[in-house]
Order: structure tokens, then sequence, then C-alpha cells
């Protein structure tokens, strides 16, 4: 499983990676592999407002749906619209071409409730 | 504690994501669930349901226990022949649906996994006449091979001329001097052949199988994917789409409900529904947008509530979401404009005529 240093982790299975006060969110390796195939990603819209925790996204795999959370409160400023055409690039690179939205974060302090590579490791028992 | 089957550690050699299902160890999938369906549609690929229960039944009366016993009509079957057939309580609903197999010495009844121990104490209650009932299902491993190319491997396999074998046909075959059951069956929509062996020789099988398949590109495939291809077919899944609280007839299994062969368990209450009528039916759609619809979902016609999704999925093959669900019998025509509620959302649907995929390499 790759649980990548230097990125924040969700419980509920997001990463971030933070640069200056813009986090890019997206679902870990762990998440995909457990989702297995994924068909469609049904994203928010650019401007939206979101708090930490509420459902912003939907992700349909084959068998299974799962909600996308936003890991951290702030305004959503740019989706990966390639999801649309190619959903399958959050099974083979979900830490990279698989990056779902993109928030201007509004409290940065919400980043220490967020788990680091070490201890999501230990949440999914690696 | 769950059990194993006989290839456990085959599933964890290939990589398998395991899950427990009817109380095994299953491999869900290997490389990937849409990898595998397409691998069947297209090439062939191997899958271990050595989870399903085989009740053997013997003895003078064995055929028309059977007879009794299921709703399909096994006077029909010739020796080596195979059918379709189901078991149902006395007001109609079902009891499972099973494979029977008319064979020299007995009927082999093949059932679902989580029903085997159900349906073994139902036939044992059930019992008339001078039969022997026998629960088999750990003396047995299955295999099933799947695909256009899989009559290619089976070929290498074994010596006889299976290329002869018909479609719902078995035969006896040998491979280095053990007797095994091969017939001509499957759960995929595709032709193709399911193989029933001592457990022991199974990881062997397996094996001869992969190394012989490699010219044909043959992989594992889980049950994933196995679900994913009989939903395709619209082919039921016990427990989904037909359970204790649905009937044959409300399923589009008239098919396999022989009124005229005399009695069988469930007989008066289905020649009831059959003479006022069903109330609903088992239906396939296709969404028409995005949406995939999923297990328990609503359906909609305008603002009335006509059904609920008993199965659905992506289709692989067609690139779409696809379901099965009961709707009320007026609704049910192909080409019924319908809408499923999905996390809240309508999304149009149209009622299709099965099964979904239509080019099925099924002989």
């Amino acid at each position: 499983m790759n649980i990548p240093d230097g990125l924040y982790y969700s419980k509920d299975h997001e990463w971030i990676r933070v640069e200056g006060d813009i986090a890019t969110e997206g679902i870990t390796d762990y998440a995909q592999s457990e989702l297995s195939d994924i068909v469609y990603v049904e994203l928010p819209q650019v401007g939206r407002k979101v708090k930490k925790g509420e459902a912003i996204g939907t992700i349909e795999a084959v068998k299974t749906v799962a909600d996308l959370y936003a890991a951290v409160s702030g305004e959503i400023v740019e989706v990966n619209e390639n999801l649309k055409t190619s959903p399958q690039v959050v099974n083979s690179d979900p830490y990279g071409e698989g990056w779902m939205v993109k928030i201007k974060m509004e409290n940065p302090d919400e980043l220490k409730e967020l788990m680091t590579a070490d201890q999501y490791k230990k949440h999914i028992g690696q | 504690m769950a059990k194993r089957t006989p290839l456990y550690e085959k599933h964890l050699e290939y990589g398998a994501k395991i899950v427990e299902f009817a109380g095994f160890l299953m491999p869900i999938q290997y490389t990937g669930i849409i990898d595998e369906v397409l691998r069947v549609r297209k090439g062939v690929g191997v899958f271990d349901v050595s989870h399903m229960g085989e009740i053997e039944i013997k003895g003078p009366d064995a055929l028309e226990f059977v007879n009794y016993i299921t709703t399909n009509d096994a006077s029909k079957l010739e020796l080596f022949q195979v059918q379709y057939s189901a078991m149902c309580y006395p007001d109609g609903g079902i009891v499972d649906d099973l494979l029977v197999y008319r064979l020299p010495d007995k009927f082999l009844l093949v059932v679902n996994a989580a029903n085997t121990e159900k349906d073994y104490e139902w036939i044992k209650e059930n019992k008339r006449g001078n039969v022997e009932i026998e629960n088999t299902s750990d003396r047995t491993f299955q295999l099933a091979i799947q695909g256009p190319l899989s009559e290619r491997v089976m070929k290498k396999l074994v010596k006889e001329p299976i290329e002869e074998l018909g479609y719902y046909r078995a035969t006896e075959v040998e491979i280095e001097g053990k007797k095994y059951l091969l017939s001509r069956t499957g759960y995929t929509g595709e032709d193709g052949f399911e193989l029933y062996g001592d457990p022991e020789e199974a990881c062997k099988i397996w094996d001869r199988i992969m190394e012989l398949g490699k010219d044909e590109n043959i992989g594992p495939c889980g049950l994933g994917a196995r679900d994913t291809l009989r939903l395709e077919m619209k082919y039921c899944l016990y427990g989904n789409d037909i359970t204790r609280d649905t009937t044959p007839l409300e399923a589009g299994l008239s098919w396999i409900t022989k009124f005229n062969k005399g009695d069988f368990i469930g007989r008066e209450a289905l020649l009831r529904q059959k003479e006022e009528g069903i109330k609903r039916k088992l239906v396939g759609f296709e969404m028409k947008g995005k949406g995939i619809p999923r297990h328990g979902y609503a359906i909609y016609k305008g603002d009335e509530r006509i059904g609920e999704v008993t199965s659905g999925t992506y289709s692989p093959t067609l690139e779409k979401g696809i379901g099965m669900g009961y709707v009320r019998i007026e609704d049910s025509k192909p080409g019924t404009e319908i809408e499923v509620d999905i996390r809240g959302r309508r999304e149009p649907a149209v009622i299709i005529k099965p099964p979904f995929w239509k080019n099925a390499s099924h002989k």
C-alpha cells in the first residue's frame, strides 16, 4: 500500500497536499483499492463553500459507491475535469493524476486534526 | 469460522482480494472487475465456485422425488443432460434456484452456497418414496471455465471430444487417471464449462488449466466479475432477485415452471397465481445517464413509486449502469420509461427486453 509521507490524511481515506493556503485533495491508495474499478466521479461546483467533513462528491465504482468528504473547510477553487472522461486514473494514480479538488483553506488550524502518513497507516491497520 | 475452498492458497498466490461470502473466504477480484468481465466476454476466465452446494438424490424413486421438489420437468432430462430449475415453498415462494444433472446412478442438484444447508434440510423434510439424499458439497470442488475461447483450452485438458458436448449437456472425463464431471454450463452467458471433482486434485487442475490457457491469455476471475456477468445476462441471483417472497412467475421463470408434469411443491399456489395474473414482474432496465443503480434503490414512474432495485451494477460490457427490479405489471413492458432514485436524485432509465448483453457466445 502506497501511503506517501508529507501528505495529510483523513479518517475517511482522503489525502491532502498543502501548498500555501491551497489544499489539493484526493482519495488514498487504500480507498481506491477498496472501491476497485472507479467508473464515475462526481465533483462539486467551483466556488462552492464547503465545511470539513461535508460530502462534496460521489465516487461510483462497479460494485459500490462512496462519498467524497471535504478534508478541510474552505472554497472549492478547482476540480479535476479530467476525471469526467478518465475516472480510472483514480485507481492507477490516486496521489497524482487522480486528484479530485483544490480547496482554498479558511482555517489552516484544521490540518492539526488530520493524520500523518504513519498515523494513517495505523488507522488502516498496516 | 469461514470455510476455505480447496483453492484458497491459489487465490492468495494469484493476488486475490478475499471476502467472506456465504460462509466461505472467496476471491472477490484479482486484477479488477472490469478486466475480468472483459476477459470472459472476449477470451476465457476461470472461477473457483467450489462454494456451491452439491446434493445427490439416489434410489428407485429419485426421478419422481426430484420432480416433486423442483418446478421444472426432470422427466424430460436425458442421461447426462442438465436443467435449470427451482424449488418452491407451498405458497410459491422460492427456496432456491439450482441446476439438476441427470447422471447414470443419481440426480445431482447444484445449489447456491448460501442455501446449501437450508436446501438440504428442506429436501430431507419433504422426502418421499425410496430415495437417498446426501450433501456432498465438502467432497467436491467446482471450477467454471468461461468465455468464447473456453473450448480451445478445455480441448487441451481432456481427451474426450468435448466440441460435441452440447449446451446444458454433461459428460464424464478423465484427466491423469482421475474422473471428473464436466458440463457445458455457466452463469456468464458465454460459451463455457463447469468441472466437478475431488478437492484433493483442485489445485493441480487449476495450475494445469492456467498453463494450458496461456496462449488464450486465460486468467482467474472473482465473484465480482461473476455477479456482473450474470447481471449483464439478466440471470437471477438468489437473495437479491429471487427470494422466499417472490415466485418463479413474478421472476420471469415461468419457462421452468411446468404445470403439466404432475404435482410438485408450490404447484397449487403458482397455478392460482397464474390464473389470477401476476401483479408485479422482475424487469431489467438500463440507465440513460451516468447513474449506477444499486440494490434497494426505489423505482419511480412519474410521482409513483412502482418498485425497487434488486440488483444493480455498472456494466463494463455496455459501459452504462444496469439493474433489475420488481415493478407493477402494468409498468413492466420493454420501452417503459422509469426513474431510479440514486441517492436522492431521480435518474432516467428504460426497461429493456432481456438480456442486456445480446451477443453472448453460449451454445
